[in-house]
């Protein structure tokens, strides 16, 4: 149950396009609050808002070095969401192969009444 | 040729386009008869749907009732809005969970391609939240984690 709260919150986190920006921003590696707020032009204070929500959601990490706070990405949340979303994406896959056995016993069907 | 695509599209959409080797015809008859939903719309392995209402008319019903078999289940309802046999279907549905969640507004295409069907399913959500609860409560799937990853669709 823990894990579904925890996707729930994460998807939430996702929906808003500054937090993916940030995401994307430590993608690439560890980043300080002052430096993640740089080139979004938003107060520090609005950041760390933002990055409250995606550590609320398990998708970022802090540590501590000294006086500086920096974040990093969290692989086990993104990793949880991406195996949930293959696990979806395998669910649909499987109702449209499942789909194509139907058509394919149709069209059987189909040349068999003309026959 | 079979390959789904998925992808999200501005704040509250998700497409969806799937190839299949039938013509348009068979297709949509796929979608919309009961007997032949309940043979393919199971989601997970061990799923079956025990009810499935659909009356593919505009204004017509649509029920669909979906049970492991170990006690766990959930149910969809929904409302067809358009249908133009056999290209077009214009229909709402929410699931029930056991709550409603939010109206999805579903344009199903069904375009002739070659012998067979280009289906693009196009799904319009209320705003960015409900499809971010959209996508984390299974119903379908976006690209966000993958955007995280900086490698596009997923």
């Amino acid at each position: 149950m823990n894990d579904s709260l925890n996707l729930d919150a994460a998807f939430s986190a996702l929906a808003d396009p500054t937090r993916r920006a940030i995401l994307a921003r430590l993608a690439k590696g560890e980043a300080t609050v002052m430096e993640l707020a740089a080139p979004f032009e938003m107060t520090q204070p609005a950041i760390s808002q933002h990055l409250k929500v995606l550590e609320n959601a398990g998708l970022v990490v802090r540590r501590l070095e000294g006086t500086k706070r920096p974040r990093r990405i969290a692989k086990g949340g993104i990793e949880a969401m991406d195996r949930w979303l293959a696990m979806l994406r395998k669910a649909l896959e499987r109702n449209y192969d499942r789909l194509d056995e139907v058509l394919a016993s149709m069209e059987q069907l189909k040349r068999g009444e003309k026959r | 040729m079979s390959k789904l695509t998925l992808k999200t599209e501005g704040d509250t959409h998700v497409v969806v386009t799937r190839r299949f080797a039938a013509p348009p015809e068979v297709v949509y008859h796929a979608h919309t008869d009961p007997k032949l939903l309940q043979k393919w719309l199971l989601g997970p392995e061990g799923w079956t749907m025990p009810v499935c209402i659909n009356e593919a008319t505009p204004g017509g019903k649509i029920r669909y009732e979906w049970t492991n078999g170990k006690g766990g289940g959930f149910h969809l309802t929904g409302e067809y809005l358009e249908l133009e046999p056999y290209s077009r279907i214009v229909h709402v549905e929410r699931m029930h969970l056991p709550n409603p969640t939010p109206d999805n507004h579903i344009e199903t295409r069904f375009d002739a391609d070659g012998t067979g069907t280009l289906m693009t399913m196009r799904m319009t959500l209320p705003d960015a939240q409900t499809r971010a609860a959209m996508l984390a409560t299974g119903m379908e799937r976006g690209m966000e984690a993958s955007y995280v990853r900086l490698e596009g669709l997923i």
